[in-house]
Parts: C-alpha cells; sequence; structure tokens
C-alpha cells in the first residue's frame, strides 16, 4: 500500500490519464474488499482541507495564464492543483482500505516486521489503544461544562475551549504517567514483548504486491508512450 | 509461626515536594490471609501500595515479601512476586487484546510460548473471561475491563495480589461477580477499600490507615462493629446497613 501510494506521488504531474488509471486500480479493490461506500466517503472528510487549497491554487500562483470558463488561471497552479487533488485522493483512498481491511494489531505487526522502529510502532500502538479513552474524556469534560450551563457560541468560547484543552493535556499526561506505572509493576523494563504473529506467506506477499506491481506497470506504460 | 508474606516495618515516606504520607507503618500478612486495607481518603493508602512492589522505595523502614527486601537491586523479582491491580483498569489495560495484555507480565519475566500460553488462559478462566481474549480491551464493558485487569496480574502468579478499591464504579452485580472471583482465588491478598460490606464479606482480618499509620487491626467484624472507632477515622456503614451477628464468628 506504501509502496502503491510512493509510487503515485512519484508520477510526474500532466500524465492525468496515468493517474485516472491510479483511480480505477484502486477502486477496483475497494469493490473487491465489498467496503461499504458510505463509510469510505466519510472518512475522505479528511481530505477537505487538501481539497480547499488545490481549488485555491490556480488562483494564487503565478506564471503564464489560461483562461477556464472566462477566469483567468495560473497554468502552474492549475496543474499543481489538480495533481495535489488527484495524488491527495488516491493517497486517502488507499489509507482508508488498509485501514478498513486489515486489523490494527496486524498493521502494528506489519509495521514491526518491516523494520520500522520499535519505538514508533509502540507509540502508534499505545494512540491506538487509548484515542477513545481521551476522546470519552473529553465529551465527558465538554457534558459537564454544558451542565453548568456553558454554551459553545463562536470565538468567545475558545478560551475556555484553551482551558478544557489545557486540563485534558494534564488528564492525558497524568494518565500516561499511571499507565508507565502499572506497566513497571508488571515488570516492564523498557521492552515490549513483539506483536507476534505468523510470518507472510509467499502468497500473502503477492496479493500485498498486487497495487505496487499494477502500479508500476501503469507507469512504465505511460513512459513508453509519451 | 511462619514467615510472612508481606512484611511492612517503621515505613515513612515524604513526597519530594515535603508532603509527608507515611508515618512508620507497621503490617504482617500471612499466607492464605485475605486482608481489607481501610483509611479515609487522603489516609496515604495508594502511597503504601506503590512501596509494597517498590514503585516507591521508604524514607525511613523496610519492606519484605517473603523475606525478601523491596530494593532497586531486586525489583524484578518483587514485581514478580507483588501483582498490583490498580483502580482504573484503563490504566492497566494497554495492548491490542485482551490476551496480550494478559501475557505482558509474565513475559515482562522470561516466559515465553506455551507456558504463557498456559498461564494466559488459566488467569482469564479464574476471571471467566477466556471467551474475550482476543477482543480489544475498549471494547468490554467496565466490570470486564476490572476483571481483564485482575488476570493480567494473576497470569504472573504473584505470592500476593493487591487490590485498589476492586468494588468502585462496579453496577451491583458485577460488584458481587468480582467478590465471587476474589473469594475463589486461592491467594494471600490485599485489599484497599471504602467499601466495608465488601471487606466484612472478603476479607476476615482489617486495617485502618489514618494519617499515615495503622490505628487498628484486628478481625473485621470486630473491627467495623466499633462504631466509635471507625467514625473517628472518617468511616461509616453505608444507609440502612446493619452487622448481621451471625457473621461474628468467621
Amino acid at each position: 500500500m506504501l509502496l502503491f501510494v510512493l509510487l503515485v506521488v512519484l508520477t510526474p504531474l500532466g500524465n492525468w490519464w496515468l493517474f485516472i488509471t491510479y483511480l480505477l486500480i484502486i477502486f477496483t479493490v475497494i469493490l473487491i474488499a465489498k467496503l461499504p461506500p458510505l463509510t469510505v466517503i466519510r472518512r475522505m472528510v479528511i481530505e477537505v482541507p487538501f481539497v480547499i487549497f488545490a481549488v485555491l491554487m490556480p488562483f494564487f500562483s503565478a506564471g503564464p495564464y489560461v483562461s477556464v470558463l472566462g477566469m483567468q488561471l495560473s497554468e502552474a497552479g492549475l496543474t499543481a492543483g489538480i495533481g495535489l487533488l488527484f495524488k491527495g485522493t488516491i493517497g486517502v483512498l488507499s489509507s482508508i482500505t488498509l485501514a478498513s481491511t486489515t486489523p490494527m494489531r496486524e498493521v502494528l505487526s506489519g509495521l514491526s516486521r518491516l523494520k520500522v522502529p520499535n519505538m514508533l510502532v509502540e507509540i502508534a500502538a499505545f494512540m491506538v489503544r487509548y484515542v477513545d479513552v481521551v476522546v470519552d474524556e473529553m465529551r465527558r469534560m465538554r457534558i459537564a461544562r454544558q451542565s453548568r450551563g456553558y454554551f459553545e457560541t463562536g470565538i468567545r468560547s475558545w478560551p475556555v475551549i484553551a482551558k478544557a484543552a489545557g486540563a485534558l493535556f494534564i488528564r492525558a499526561y497524568e494518565r500516561g504517567e499511571r499507565v508507565h506505572l502499572a506497566m513497571l509493576s508488571r515488570g516492564y523494563q523498557g521492552k515490549m514483548p513483539s506483536y507476534q504473529i505468523a510470518i507472510a506467506t509467499n502468497q500473502q506477499w503477492l496479493v500485498g504486491m498486487i497495487l505496487p506491481i499494477s502500479a508500476v506497470v501503469v507507469l512504465i506504460l505511460g513512459w513508453r508512450i509519451s | 509461626m511462619s514467615e510472612p508474606v508481606l512484611e511492612i516495618s517503621g515505613v515513612a515516606y515524604a513526597y519530594p515536594d515535603g508532603h509527608q504520607a507515611l508515618f512508620g507503618v507497621d503490617l504482617h500478612v500471612h499466607r492464605g490471609e485475605k486482608i481489607a486495607l481501610l483509611g479515609p481518603n487522603g489516609a496515604g493508602k495508594t502511597t503504601l501500595v506503590l512501596h509494597i512492589n517498590g514503585i516507591l522505595l521508604p524514607g525511613a523502614g523496610s519492606v519484605r515479601i517473603t523475606g525478601m527486601e523491596v530494593k532497586t537491586e531486586n525489583l524484578k523479582q518483587i514485581r514478580s512476586k507483588v501483582g498490583v491491580v490498580f483502580q482504573d483498569p484503563d490504566d492497566q489495560l494497554f495492548m491490542p487484546t485482551v490476551r496480550d495484555d494478559v501475557a505482558f507480565g509474565p513475559n515482562n519475566m522470561g516466559i515465553t510460548g506455551e507456558e504463557l500460553d498456559d498461564r494466559v488462559n488459566q488467569a482469564l478462566t479464574a476471571v471467566g473471561m477466556q471467551a474475550f481474549a482476543d477482543r480489544a480491551p475498549q471494547h468490554l464493558s467496565f466490570g470486564q475491563r476490572r476483571r481483564v485487569a485482575i488476570a493480567t496480574v494473576l497470569a504472573m502468579q504473584p505470592e500476593i495480589l493487591v487490590l485498589d478499591e476492586p468494588s468502585s464504579n462496579l453496577d451491583p452485580a458485577a460488584r458481587r461477580e468480582i467478590a465471587e472471583i476474589l473469594n475463589e482465588l486461592d491467594i494471600t491478598m490485599l485489599m484497599v477499600t471504602h467499601d466495608l460490606p465488601y471487606a466484612l464479606e472478603l476479607c476476615q482480618r482489617s486495617v485502618i490507615l489514618s494519617a499515615g499509620t495503622i490505628v487498628a487491626d484486628r478481625n473485621t467484624y470486630d473491627l467495623l462493629a466499633d462504631e466509635e472507632l471507625i467514625k473517628q477515622h472518617r468511616l461509616e456503614l453505608p444507609f440502612g446497613f446493619k452487622l448481621d451477628p451471625s457473621l461474628a464468628k468467621k
């Protein structure tokens, strides 16, 4: 998946039909995996800031201008914007596919087998474990605020939200300390047991490589033709 | 008498900020005993618990586990002898699955392979959670998480089990289920609690820690029957609760 995204990012801008092919490939994978389209769309909301940025690019970039629908747009900005849109969408779609088809534990053990430093894998594991706890804590704090007659209204509520964020940070930090104590109590000495899982078979490797290989094929074909 | 499993003598401790929490605590716990450590908030109960497995080291006095003094050089053995179940299971359970979490302690002691699997299964069976081994802790109910937290410590097969408020935040049924599990365990146990009926149900002997010292140490029924004493140390039986005299000679 990572290799696929890397290849997509490395594809030179301007070869638009290459990107369309990539999109088709990832859509096929999503279809085969039978992911519910609504979930995929909901999760794609994370891309919105990038989309806005990409849409703005043609208006603010310098360089030779082209006229599109009666507007003077920068050619370089247009290319970069469309490129960002394609690459971003393909990247987000790939991540969503990985996240929805592979249990978190296997993603983590996979990362550690791919020789990602243990420290990073452990941090990711802790984040996955505690994100719910912290979000829950945040929700309880918000309900407690509202129960005392507080309404969040625009910019004037920011100081309160900032203080709440500070309190939440301290609570999360203190929980981190308590978790560490509990780990020490069970004999933790700075090394996590490895996430043991069967080594990937050749077949699994093959299935896993389908995406990057198809991207390489598309890339080479595009290069030969142009 | 045999050598005590837990021997605390003259332990005093002050936090780095100068606040003194313990002023010379003495407590002996013998094999197979189940003891309740009672005391109001801020009495130093948690501080004392952190001394038992050497998270904190005493400023004066000593703590011994089956004769071995708790000090920096033998922390590894101490941590495998003392199992602490913390109050908030979310502090204790941090691995992706229940099975991984229960395996964490024994794994740190160097146990692997089949023996590790055996220990994990035994511990989960003891708390009735074997069906949940492959679930993520965050998807369990609070009572179930508390049970798994107990299993994570049982898997280390400690000499003494220390529980911090095992009945807190549980609904009545979960509270009773935990009591049944703890009653079934054949293990030396020190239970920190404010829940006086729980102490009466599970522990033959109780001690009161108040303002950093042990102020009472006797049979749980007799201790709770001494209204004057428990009131003095901010402990009270719940409203409507009356000691049943038939429980006196347990």
